[in-house]
């Protein structure tokens, strides 16, 4: 599989796709997020596995989301995500509160194929009540009792979207023991998948990198982009850039100041980059 | 630097509640996301020796979970993980969560960032303690807007356990889940039960003189200051400098 460039990775996601974003601490590319902006998409239905961060918060306040599904939106350390805030204030997009554990079983029965999985908890919260498509039956297996438990439906999203270490030649992508990136590719119809650097040879033929790999059958595209999951980790190649989110919380807590980040962030660095 | 901050004596009560002797043993323990206090409270114990297993959910080089962050929820759903924390933006007489939002669902007043696997941790884990510094009425109220992990739950639903006790920048409640209330366990220096009682929306109980929640030792603030402050700045690196006063690195 040849990489191709960023922008044209972008432009395979169309407007009113259901796209899976994995949060902070598990490899989002930002790259593509920032990318995602620049090409104008619209009416995204983002996940959060199993939560949100910078990207999803980015791409609300540029308008290309119509709805989040995930169980909670975040920028860590630097505080709640202006733009989400905003934008659920504003009615401008519809928010599907979910529980960590309930996005990971809604993705791996899309994994299994199979129509729905249980899930223990969750009675009497109001995540369950406001969730019509969550249902709750006697445990058929139960020889005490009812023992009521919640039915979750499979979750199948249009894309995933994250930034894995490397490529090989072979389209496989390496992602260590950020193994939710692989559920999510595995249940997703197609994985866009941004990474530092392409590299010789075939992990699966290596003992020692096949356990972090994602086979390519379930990679649909891939794109080269340095740096791209700043300013969130990359396992142990990059840290955390909290100057840049703080910056970022600071700007984007009035529609004005997300606005002056994004032309800067978004837009400025790519033309830079370009000259 | 001498004065106990905040942060360090609500590590050391959430510590001490985790060796409690008459709570079941807490030999595998999980921290969540934004946790950094319920974060110190776990390596100041097992720095003091105990023997416990920490499994730091945002730990970033040596993350215990090789599954994905799905293994905290599938190791906690067989009963694996014996003791977690949570807060809440409002947290009721009855232990029950919200961390959704104020007014209108999902959180039309102030929206908080959302649930987390609150919905199912509180079930699933044998012991849950909750943490939350800033003790208000707007924050400890009669009554959640919403509930993001119930207090209790009626018979025949599968939970394994609920919240043991609440650590506040104020004072240490122990839970009833019996009868669903609080009491009053200690008080923090300068707070009076009144104190507390004017600070909180809910009703709790008050059985004899409360006492005050201990101050740290000299030991422990060491250790919190020293080895558990180098273990948490990668995580943590805000609240590690805020809080013990170290310096990121540039």
């Amino acid at each position: 599989m040849n990489p191709i460039s960023l922008e044209a990775l972008a432009a395979e996601v169309p407007d009113g796709a259901m796209l899976a974003l994995p949060p902070d601490n598990s490899l989002p590319s930002v790259a593509l997020a920032k990318a995602l902006i620049r090409r104008g998409v619209r009416n995204l239905r983002l996940v959060g596995v199993p939560v949100s961060g910078f990207a999803t918060d980015i791409l609300i306040g540029a308008g290309c989301v119509t709805s989040v599904q995930t169980s909670a939106v975040s920028l860590g350390e630097a505080g709640f995500a202006p733009r989400f805030s905003a934008a659920l204030r504003a009615g401008a997009i519809k928010v599907i509160d979910a529980t960590c554990p309930a996005i990971h079983t809604m993705l791996q029965a899309a994994e299994k194929g199979v129509p729905f999985m249980p899930l223990r908890g969750l009675i009497g919260s109001d995540i369950l009540a406001n969730r019509p498509d969550w249902k709750v039956v006697p445990n058929p297996f139960a020889t005490d009792g009812e023992d009521p438990i919640v039915l979750l439906p499979a979750l199948n999203p249009d894309f995933v979207c994250f930034h894995a270490l490397m490529a090989d030649e072979e389209g496989n992508v390496w992602v260590g023991r950020r193994r939710e990136c692989a559920t999510i590719a595995h249940a997703s119809k197609r994985a866009l998948v941004t990474v530092e650097r392409v590299v010789p040879g075939n992990f699966l033929e290596d003992e020692r990198l096949a356990s972090g790999a994602i086979n390519a059958t379930y990679i649909s595209g891939i794109a080269i982009a340095e740096r791209g999951a700043r300013p969130v980790a990359l396992l142990d190649e990059y840290g955390f850039d909290g100057a840049y989110v703080s910056e970022y919380a600071r700007m984007a807590r009035s529609e004005e100041g997300f606005a002056a980040w994004c032309a800067r962030e978004v837009f400025e660095q790519k033309a830079q980059a370009a000259e | 630097m001498t004065e106990i901050k905040l942060e360090e004596r609500i590590a050391v009560a959430l510590a001490k509640l985790i060796l409690d002797p008459s709570a079941p043993p807490a030999r595998h323990i999980a921290v969540g996301a934004a946790s950094p206090m319920p974060a110190a409270a776990c390596w100041l114990v097992k720095k003091q020796g105990n023997p416990v297993r920490l499994s730091l959910l945002h730990k970033r080089s040596g993350n215990p979970f090789t599954e994905g962050t799905r293994e905290l929820f599938d190791l906690t759903g067989q009963g694996r993980i014996d003791l977690f924390f949570l807060g809440g933006g409002q947290i009721d007489g009855s232990a029950n969560l919200n961390l959704v939002g104020t007014g209108e669902w999902p959180g039309m007043g102030v929206r908080f960032p959302g649930s987390f696997g609150s919905a199912f941790m509180y079930f699933m884990t044998p012991r849950t303690i909750l943490f939350r510094e800033e003790h208000t009425p707007r924050v400890f109220v009669e009554k959640v807007d919403n509930i993001s992990a119930p207090g209790v739950s009626p018979p025949g639903v599968f939970r394994r356990g609920t919240a043991q006790a609440l650590v506040t920048g104020r004072c240490v409640f122990r839970f009833h889940p019996d009868r669903a209330r609080f009491s009053l366990e200690s008080v923090h220096p300068g707070e009076t039960v009144e104190s507390v009682r004017d600070a909180t929306g809910f009703a709790f109980d008050v059985a004899g003189d409360v006492p005050f929640t201990p101050d740290p030792t000299p030991e422990e603030l060491a250790l919190l200051r020293g080895p558990i402050c180098d273990e948490m700045m990668e995580t943590y690196p805000e609240f590690c400098t805020r809080v013990f006063g170290r310096k990121q690195a540039a």
